[in-house]
């Protein structure tokens, strides 16, 4: 089991949420301080240093135009930390591949994070939540195949060594692509990708070996999701490879009543304000799902996990916190009820949790729980061309 | 009734299958619907019916018209509608087009007008009339449902639908149309800069007719509009918002026929 140290950058030092329609897409800058902001940057990646040095993982992501996250660049942070760090490794997940113009800069950016860290790159690729379509004014109708021919093509960038070659897709032309540097890693660094309830989507990334990634979902779902990408090597023959990856909230401490308080300011999170037309923008979701939008029986993706009692979520595996011994039972329960998986990426920081609150719960994870947790066996479906080799 | 004057079809149309509705008999009329089709059986349609064959065809990716990937903006659509037009022989025949309907209507007359006797466009989306930095469509995916609502209607009570009423088919085709408007109208939002270029082209007789209290894109927007085709005549619909013809059909009906006589 390899664990994954995560924030997703909060800026939390807003008016009270009951003045605010919103936390994305429209909330005005001038509620960031930038000398507040100045203060954050540097402590989330002192954080992530911490992680580095007690043997944990490093996990990126990026959001645009909201306060609940501020890292609007990953590969930024991920470059700083590439040079700063020298052990863990650190995961971009993902590159909103599906909402940037030029997925071959993608390419050259990872390339050479991987490069300076010297092979501890792994590259996700998201297709975006729904808000994101608005801040990069992508068409919300043809996300997953953007998603998809960008992968294509970046993987090719990445691996194609004998000077330029040409493209010409539906979203992206270009007549020589010829990539310096080119990854460290040998053919290329890991490709990971998130996905929820989308079985077609989840079988494409099985098929191809990426790691599949999902996140704050109850077990069952997980499971389902789990088994839908273990599966679909043995249905249909396909290679195989990469592995899963599941992201609760996480918070150890030396108390039960240190842990829930942490707990608590974890789901700061879950309640991330936001107005309706970011949650569902046209085309988003397929018309079936939009059907069921308009019967008022769908309401986005994220509100099954919205307003519930911090004990509805820890039994859903979605929130984590306790003692450490606590913590590894309860990592262990949700590697059993999901069918095991091989990444723990944890959101061990959110909203107002302060630097020490923070650090506490990463040190603690990293000597306590983590020895207990890291010989679970891993997942990863068997490469049976390798395996035969 | 209505209804009973209704004839529905799915014809090919270069190779891609279009929905059309026919109402009424009479002298030919090529209607294109609102993205909404809240034309569909309305009081409006049935009263052109009376004098009129109305055409009204679906574009592709509205009703349960085909929609390939090929297709990309109303400027597409507009080849198919004129294709349509070809296939049904249509000449001297009036061409009405209300709000995306009005922009596919524009984009077919700078190609190909020598079928058309006369043009209507109400409350048309398709063209950008000021600089980058100026809103001349409000955005209607950005705001909030009820801010986008009370932009389009002039009495907001007029929007609401009973979704709880209708079938799962029904429910699908709004659903597909919502998303269609937006594979097609997202960017360049909601006009197409090449337009504004090309209306020069247009020869048939024009009337541009809008909604006093649009709010989305307001007839000083349409009065412009109308300025870039050549002879174009403009009049506005007093208490009705985006869609005119819905919320006081009598009223657009009286500026059509004294237009179409």
């Amino acid at each position: 089991m390899y664990a994954w140290h995560f924030t997703e950058m909060p800026y939390p030092n807003l008016p009270p949420l009951d003045t605010l329609s919103t936390m994305r897409v429209s909330i005005p800058s001038k509620l960031f301080d930038p000398k507040i902001g100045a203060e954050l940057y540097n402590r989330y990646l002192d954080e992530h240093m911490l992680a580095d040095e007690v043997g944990l993982n490093m996990l990126l992501n990026e959001h645009h135009q909201t306060a609940t996250c501020i890292n609007a660049c990953a590969p930024l942070t991920a470059a700083i930390l590439a040079r700063q760090t020298s052990k863990g490794r650190i995961c971009i997940l993902g590159n909103p591949i599906a909402n940037r113009q030029d997925p071959i800069r993608i390419a050259e950016e990872m390339a050479m994070i991987d490069c300076i860290s010297r092979g501890r790159l792994d590259v996700g690729f998201v297709r975006g939540v729904p808000y994101e379509v608005f801040a990069a004014n992508s068409n919300p109708t043809q996300t997953v195949e953007r998603l998809w021919e960008g992968i294509d093509l970046v993987s090719k960038a990445w691996t194609h060594t004998e000077g330029p070659f040409n493209f010409e897709g539906r979203f992206t032309h270009k007549r020589a692509i010829n990539l310096w540097p080119r990854p460290y890693q040998t053919p290329h660094p890991a490709i990971w990708i998130t996905g929820s309830s989308d079985r077609a989507n989840i079988k494409r990334a099985a098929g191809r070996g990426f790691v599949f990634a999902t996140f704050l979902q109850p077990h069952e779902k997980v499971k389902w999701m789990f088994d839908a990408y273990r599966s679909a090597y043995n249905d249909q023959g396909l290679p195989g490879g990469g592995g899963t990856a599941y992201m609760p909230l996480v918070y150890t401490a030396d108390s039960d009543a240190e842990a829930e308080a942490g707990a608590r300011e974890l789901c700061w999170y879950l309640d991330a304000k936001s107005e309706p037309q970011y949650r569902n923008p046209p085309g988003y979701v397929p018309v079936e799902f939009n059907v069921q939008a308009l019967k008022g029986a769908f309401t986005g993706r994220t509100d099954a996990m919205r307003k519930q009692s911090i004990e509805f979520l820890k039994d859903q595996g979605v929130l984590i916190y306790g003692k450490p011994d606590d913590v590894a039972k309860q990592i262990k329960r949700l590697y059993d009820l999901v069918g095991g998986f091989d990444h723990l990426l944890m959101m061990q920081q959110a909203g107002h949790m302060s630097s020490e609150r923070t650090k506490r719960s990463i040190t603690l994870f990293a000597k306590d729980v983590y020895p207990q947790i890291k010989d679970l066996a891993r997942t990863r479906p068997l490469n049976a061309r390798v395996a035969a080799e | 009734m209505l209804k009973d004057t209704l004839h529905q079809d799915v014809i090919s149309v270069s190779g891609i299958d279009i929905e059309v509705r026919t109402y009424g008999s009479g002298a030919p009329l090529f209607l294109l619907a609102g993205e909404e089709q809240l034309e569909v059986d309305s009081p409006f349609v049935a009263e052109l019916a009376k004098n009129h064959k109305v055409i009204m065809p679906s574009p592709p990716g509205f009703g349960v018209s085909g929609r390939p990937d090929w297709l990309t903006s109303p400027d597409d659509l507009a080849y198919i509608m004129l294709d349509l037009v070809e296939k049904f022989d249509l000449n001297n025949v009036p061409v009405v087009g209300c709000s995306l309907g009005g922009w596919i209507a524009a984009e077919m007359a700078t190609k190909d007008d020598s079928r058309f006797s006369r043009l209507a466009l109400v409350d048309a989306y398709g063209v950008k009339i000021g600089g980058p930095f100026d809103v001349d469509i409000q955005d209607l995916w950005v705001q909030h449902p009820a801010k986008v609502a009370a932009m389009k209607w002039r009495d907001v009570e007029k929007s609401k639908r009973d979704y709880a009423s209708m079938t799962d088919a029904q429910l699908s085709v709004i659903a597909r149309n919502t998303e269609s408007f937006a594979r097609f109208c997202w960017e360049p939002y909601m006009h197409n800069p090449k337009l504004k270029h090309r209306l020069h082209r247009v020869s048939t007789p024009t009337l541009v007719i809008w909604g006093e209290n649009d709010g989305v894109a307001s007839a000083t927007y349409g009065k412009a509009y109308a300025g870039l085709i050549e002879g174009a005549k403009f009049t506005t619909i007093p208490e009705a918002g985006h869609y005119p013809q819905i919320e006081q059909p009598e009223a657009v009906l009286k500026a059509l026929r004294a237009f179409l006589a």
